[in-house]
């Protein structure tokens, strides 16, 4: 059945591609003395003597020999060079784009769309709606220009001294308080005591790291990390088991402080001359040790302790690799290339990187990171919306379901009735929406690819169109298509997964 | 359905307005207007959309017809984006050597130093002259008109075919929806690039009314679903043994339930409709210079934001604002047509919980 929508819609595509432009209206005006010749070399190359109607089986047999190895789409307009040659250059760059800021808007979105749907009609409540409703409204593309302008250019002109103002260290540092205490719905004397220690807190760090000129010369040290793999070790424990699950606490602990130990090991590993192996490495390593651990604690509920782990080992090994990037900065930032301006407003990629620089995995993907940032803060704050209206509504409508009462009526505390029993089911028409997002995106990514001046499928998509490259659009269609499938059998294996009542049957 | 929800609303108690006004036995559209009315937030946006539609048409005036045969009547600003005004523009001079900054003046003289005024571009001009409030009105004429056509066109046929499907069921169902699946899978944006690649020099109307042809997949989804439910009541039963043909049941016991989802969705459709517009001229697939609209004006002038914001802020300004708007009044009648929305206004008990909750 999808095949069948497919076919229809590239069909529908193709002959009003097709017949929205004449290639040959180039030629119209041409004064060359080969014209001629040139027609009908383009007819050829183009199978321009086919009406579109019945050229589109001929293009769909080129399609469907990639069945069998043989993926043929055809030539481009102008050069002629084949569109699979084109289009495998920029597809790894508009996944870059996307992958990152998918990622992230999912993440933060359902924690966000949680955190409402908990605190319903509270002003954290109120003022996230507010937020959401207007990242709806802004336009991607004027969006794009305002992160350009207040964001890059901004901070990095204040790089050039990297000190903050006192009155602006203490007004963040309440904003940041004021957002905390909100979110955690106390009232009264505790409301204010967690406001005055989040805001002493934050004012705190950001007087050290504008006093040590952190923002020029960033590191985490072993101190960063260990801070932010204890942490994240109590948080995943308490969302998941609940701090009083001794044995689970005991698991993600010594997970953490195994993380820690080997802080200094890991430098070594993930020397200048490494590459993404070792990275993969280190993580092998410490889910490794993750698993043995959740394994060894306790012989009850070994899958939780494991899973929390785990889990502890994946963000507590994030900052190590953090912590790496931020080492390579102050080179960077001081090399010729950069002009002491780090973030990019425009491209993929610096190209005035020295050849030794590019060789370096962690200055290129430092680079790379660097390129990513803004575009990805306006496709992640864009798309976040969606994700915090679809999860809180659709946690909110769970809430509401006898099973929820059933789980507080048994005594159930609220966390486990929360993330086990209400979450869980409300993740089950986000993952409808998100797979569907996620087919969508070379669609999203025309608009931001054109604002950042990224050379990837949009880029592609845009030329298409621009000159009625009939060939080239169909590819870009046909990858569009092909992910649609693809999103779609994923959606039906996840729900077997997320929804233990539905099976994939065979 | 009136009767049967004052029934509920009984049984719960009658604590809130609106439950004590249901009980009254009043007919369903005055409740949800009485609902919808209650939502200060979603009548605050309604009040606001209805004054920046109006300022934007009265103020550039309607200007319609082909080059040959115009019909113009000027609006009550005086210029218009065919009057140019270097020499206003080179009057107005700051940022170290821009011309055409605004000329407003919102701060009175006893704090600047120079008087309360409004100028001959209160919002500035752009590099050739033109005046920019003439401009962005303009602009926003022509964005809320693309508007208004796809929205009525995205809504009547979205409505028929998802009512034909829903309605009949069976092979003429599965014929639509498989039609409105091929439309659906195929990128709105890439549909409307296509279109705003060969509409979009002929004018603004053409290209709304091509882009409203393929924008009523969502809607015709959603409709369908409806009746599918609706069409098994009691009451439609009840209607076909009174002998109604089924155009009569369709138009007047079935469309009127379905009410609440189709503008509901409709004006989902138009805030997506004025984004989709704004991002086809951005890209330069839709509405194509000399004329305007917001889109086109951000893309035209992306490049001089740091030296002259104005000619970036305006036509932002004015895209949020609608598109705010319509999605704030969505909510607000999403909430109105919703009649689980009775019983969860007062959530005390909830919070209570909520506070002990992950903590």
């Amino acid at each position: 059945m999808m095949f069948l929508i497919l076919f229809g819609s590239s069909y529908l595509s193709y002959v009003l591609m097709a017949y929205s432009s004449d290639p040959l209206a180039a030629f119209g005006e041409s004064t060359e003395k080969n014209k001629a010749f040139l027609i009908k070399q383009t007819i050829i190359q183009l199978q321009l003597d086919v009406p579109p109607p019945v050229r589109f089986f001929l293009w769909l047999r080129g399609v469907v020999s990639g069945l069998w190895g043989q993926l043929d789409l055809g030539v481009t307009r102008f050069g002629k060079q084949p569109v699979l040659e084109v289009m495998g250059a920029a597809i790894p760059v508009t996944f870059r784009l996307v992958i990152a800021s998918t990622i992230l808007a999912i993440f933060i979105g359902i924690i966000v769309g949680l955190l409402t749907a908990i605190r319903q009609y509270s002003r954290f409540d109120y003022s996230m709606t507010f937020v959401s409703f207007l990242l709806f409204s802004v336009p991607v593309f004027w969006f794009a220009v305002m992160l350009k302008i207040y964001l890059a250019v901004q901070f990095n002109d204040f790089l050039v001294d990297p000190t903050i103002p006192w009155y602006a260290i203490v007004i963040t540092g309440l904003l940041v308080g004021f957002a905390i205490s909100e979110m955690s719905g106390l009232t009264k004397l505790r409301y204010f005591v967690l406001l005055g220690v989040s805001a002493g807190i934050i004012s705190g760090l950001l007087f050290l790291a504008s006093a040590s000129k952190w923002f020029i010369n960033p590191t985490l040290g072993i101190v960063g990390v260990a801070a932010l793999a204890l942490s994240s070790g109590l948080v995943i424990t308490q969302l998941s088991t609940g701090l009083r699950n001794r044995q689970s606490l005991i698991a993600s602990m010594s997970t953490a402080a195994f993380v820690i130990a080997c802080y200094y090991p890991f430098q070594a590993l993930l020397a200048p001359s490494s590459n993404i192996l070792a990275v993969v490495l280190m993580f092998v390593i410490t889910i490794g040790a993750a698993i043995l651990i959740g394994y060894s604690v306790q012989k009850i509920d070994r899958r939780i302790n494991i899973r929390t782990a785990i889990l502890t080992a994946i963000f507590a090994t994030l900052p190590v690799v953090f912590d790496r990037f931020m080492q390579e900065f102050q080179g960077y930032y001081q090399s010729e290339a950069i002009h002491g301006r780090p973030i990019p407003t425009l491209g993929q990629s610096n190209d005035y990187l020295s050849e030794e620089q590019l060789n370096s995995f962690w200055i290129s993907g430092l680079d790379a990171i660097m390129h990513l940032i803004l575009p990805t803060i306006a496709l992640t704050l864009i798309s976040f919306a969606g994700y915090v209206r679809y999860s809180r509504a659709s946690l909110l409508e769970v809430m509401n379901m006898d099973y929820i009462r059933t789980a507080r009526a048994k005594g159930l505390n609220e966390r486990t009735v929360i993330m086990r029993h209400a979450l869980r089911n409300s993740m089950l028409p986000l993952t409808t929406i998100l797979v569907n997002d996620f087919a969508g995106v070379i669609g999203g990514a025309i608009i931001t690819e054109t604002v950042f001046q990224w050379k990837g499928m949009g880029k592609i998509f845009k030329t298409a169109l621009d000159t009625f490259d009939l060939n080239l659009f169909m590819g870009v269609f046909v990858l569009g298509a092909a992910l649609t499938i693809l999103a779609n059998l994923v959606a039906d294996l996840l729900f077997g997964v997320v929804d233990p009542r539905i099976r994939v049957r065979k | 359905m009136a009767r049967m929800k004052s029934k509920k609303s009984m049984n719960t108690g009658s604590s809130n307005g609106v439950e004590s006004v249901q009980v009254e036995g009043l007919s369903q559209s005055k409740i949800i207007r009485t609902k919808f009315f209650r939502h200060r937030v979603a009548v605050t946006a309604l009040v606001i959309l209805i004054f920046v539609i109006l300022l934007s048409f009265t103020s550039s005036g309607i200007h319609l017809g082909t080059d040959t045969n115009p019909i113009h009547i000027q609006g009550w600003w005086p210029l218009y984006i065919t009057d140019i005004d270097p020499d206003g523009a080179l009057a107005s001079i700051c940022n170290g050597g821009i011309s055409g900054c605004p000329t407003m003046d919102l701060l009175p003289s006893f704090i600047d130093g120079s008087p309360m005024q409004l100028g001959a571009h209160p919002i500035g001009s752009d590099d050739i002259g033109v005046d920019w409030w003439a401009l962005v009105t303009r602009g926003a004429e022509q964005s809320l008109t693309v508007m208004v056509i796809v929205g009525v066109l995205g809504i009547t046929i979205g409505t028929t075919i998802g009512a034909v499907a829903g309605f009949f069921g069976g092979i003429v169902d599965a014929v639509l929806m498989r039609l409105t699946d091929i439309f659906l899978v195929t990128p709105t944006l890439i549909l409307g690039a296509i279109i705003g690649q060969k509409f979009g020099n002929l004018g603004v109307v053409p290209l709304a009314v091509m882009l409203g042809f393929f924008a009523w997949m969502g809607l015709a989804r959603f409709v369908r679903t409806e009746f599918l439910t609706l069409r098994e009541r009691e009451f439609v039963d009840a209607a076909r043994v009174a002998g109604s043909s089924n155009r009569r049941i369709i138009f007047k016991h079935i469309l009127p339930n379905a009410i609440g989802i189709i503008i509901v969705s409709g004006t989902l459709l138009l805030s997506g409709a004025i984004l989709i517009e704004t991002a086809l001229s951005f890209l330069g697939f839709g509405v194509k210079a000399p004329d305007v609209s917001l889109g086109l004006l951000i893309s035209q002038n992306q490049a001089s934001f740091l030296v002259a914001p104005w000619l970036f802020w305006w036509p932002g300004a004015f895209i949020i604002v609608i598109a705010l708007c319509i999605n704030f009044i969505g909510d607000g009648l999403r909430d109105a047509f919703d009649p689980r929305q009775l019983r969860t206004i007062p959530k005390v008990k909830k919070s209570g919980r909520a506070r002990k909750s992950l903590v």
